[in-house]
């Protein structure tokens, strides 16, 4: 009766750090959220298509060890080649600064570094996903 | 544009059929149209339930069957139900974290979801999504439910076949799941077998099947000893699926199966478009309040208040 938000938290690439990513998923949770969580080293590929058969509104992926500039962009052009453009993609983790301007022109929407707290990711979801 | 989603999901638009699974879980009247579409495109897979105790490898063990299923060239959906947290409304699906290397395949699709609710296993939704992929053309569909409860009784009016797993040293052990779950297993599977006290399950559940009543069916549910991990009988898992199968099949229980998983299918969406005419009228009127402060203080009864609802319904509908 209502639209309940749906949230794939993945983390791409060989990355293991997933602290982050499970206090996300379970702070989404708490928001009373629905969160896939597809676990660790996942390729872009495998991302996009779950993000497509759990239908979600939106794709949060995390990355600690650097590999961000290659595999979030990735993300946003599978799903834009499978017909999902509107799946939005955010993301967080240790991101330098610099990197962020050149990930949100790569179409991600938005990133959060490490003490950004999580009610101001809430925050973020629920002001970003204007499901009717 | 123009063309409906029930029609795109016929030809292969798996975005399609995202989509509708998306407006079935969330009750979007919109959803009923395009079921009524693709209903007469479904009955053709085969539906397979997997239950038991959260953590005994449910996940695991689907993950492996499909891996079979797949080289032998059958399409699969697979429906992973996780509980709904009743505090916050919101869930963690992690189902999908075991099988996520099939993500990349196209002959399978996996959907995550949540209680939202309701009780016995499954979703509300459940039945409906399962059409859809049904629909998608898909050979076999795997339903693994919550695993919490003893009562996850819905599954066996959902699937054809039925697995109950089992892991050695869980409590009690057989003396904690006789109740309820026994009668419902068409397989049983003790997972974790390299665990000490399997064989000591085998022979307790053995026994305890053996006891029970006996099945109007004739069919005699066999035990598998799975590592799942390792992937270790799985494939003897499978084939004990397709015995059943064929069990089914040669005698008159599959077509009362399915007769029971239609009259299920048909009785419930029965309910809920009665439900909500009424509650949509009485919600239009403003006397869904009015009733329930006056049940409140015990003004009236709730028994009268619904058969005056039901006469008054029936005299209008008459005018
Ligand atoms: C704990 C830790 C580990 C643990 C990981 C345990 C685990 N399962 O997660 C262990 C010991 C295993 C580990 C190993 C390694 N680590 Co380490 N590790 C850390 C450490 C100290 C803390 C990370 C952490 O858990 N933080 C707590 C969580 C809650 O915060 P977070 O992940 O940052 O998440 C927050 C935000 O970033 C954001 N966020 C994160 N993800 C997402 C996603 C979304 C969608 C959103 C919205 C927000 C968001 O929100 C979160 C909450 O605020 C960091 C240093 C640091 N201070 O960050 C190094 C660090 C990440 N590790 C590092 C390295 C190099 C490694 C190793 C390669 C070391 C080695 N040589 O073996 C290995 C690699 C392991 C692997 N397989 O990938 C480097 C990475 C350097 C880089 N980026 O280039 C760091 C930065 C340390 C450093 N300064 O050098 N590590
Ligand atoms: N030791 C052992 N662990 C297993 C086996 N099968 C699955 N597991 C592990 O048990 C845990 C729960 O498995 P999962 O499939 O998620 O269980 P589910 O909750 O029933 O779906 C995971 O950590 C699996 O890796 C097995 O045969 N032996
Ligand atoms: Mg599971």
């Amino acid at each position: 009766m209502s639209r309940k938000i749906r949230v794939l938290i993945a983390k791409p690439g060989l990355d293991g750090h997933d602290r982050g990513a499970k206090v996300i998923a379970r702070a989404l949770r708490d928001a009373g959220m629905e969160v896939i969580y597809t676990g660790i080293r996942q390729t872009p590929e495998q991302i996009a298509n779950a993000a497509i058969q759990e239908g979600v509104d939106i794709v949060g992926l995390s990355s600690l060890s650097g590999a961000h500039m290659s595999l979030f962009p990735k993300v946003v052009q599978l799903l834009k080649e499978k017909g999902a453009e509107d799946i939005v993609v955010f993301g967080g983790g240790i991101i330098p600064v610099d990197d962020i301007p050149l990930l949100k022109k790569a179409g991600i929407s938005e990133i959060f570094l490490p003490g950004t707290s999580t009610e101001e990711i809430i925050r973020y979801i629920q002001e970003t996903i204007k499901i009717t | 544009m123009g063309t409906t989603l029930a029609k795109r999901i016929l030809e292969g638009d798996v975005r399609a059929a995202s989509r509708l699974m998306r407006d079935i879980d969330d009750r979007i009247p919109s959803a009923l149209a395009e079921l009524k579409e693709l209903y007469p495109k479904t009955g053709r897979a085969y539906i397979i339930g997997i239950t038991g105790p959260p953590g005994s490898g449910k996940s695991t063990i689907v993950d492996k069957m499909v891996e079979i299923f797949r080289k032998e060239g059958k399409t699969v959906g697979i429906v992973a139900v996780d509980p709904t947290s009743p505090f916050t409304g919101g869930a963690i699906l992690g189902d999908r974290i075991r099988m996520q290397r099939h993500a990349t395949d196209e002959g399978v699709f996996i959907r995550s979801l949540a209680t939202r609710g309701s009780l016995g296993g499954l979703s509300r939704s459940t039945q409906d999504i399962i059409h859809v992929m049904d629909a998608m053309g898909k050979d076999i569909i795997i339903v693994e439910t919550v695993g919490v409860g003893q009562d996850e009784v819905e599954i066996v009016h959902t699937a054809h076949t039925s697995i109950v797993v089992l892991v050695p040293g869980l409590g009690d052990d057989i003396q904690a799941i006789k109740a309820g779950i026994i009668e419902i297993g068409d397989i049983f599977v003790i997972n974790k077998c390299e665990r000490e006290g399997a064989d000591k399950m085998e022979r307790d559940l053995r026994l305890v099947l053996e006891m029970g009543r006996k099945r109007e069916d004739g069919w005699d549910p066999p035990i598998f000893k799975t590592e799942a991990i390792l992937g270790k009988g799985i494939f003897e898992l499978v084939y004990g699926i397709y015995r059943h199968k064929q069990a089914l099949e040669q005698s008159q229980a599959m077509e009362k199966k399915i007769k029971e998983r239609t009259m299920k299918t048909f009785l419930e969406v029965l309910e809920s478009e009665v439900m909500n005419h009424f509650i949509q009228k009485l919600e239009k009127k403003g006397q869904l309040e009015t009733i329930v402060q006056e049940l409140m203080y015990r003004n009236i009864d709730p028994y009268s208040v619904a058969e005056r609802i039901m006469a008054e319904t029936l005299k209008e509908n008459k005018e």
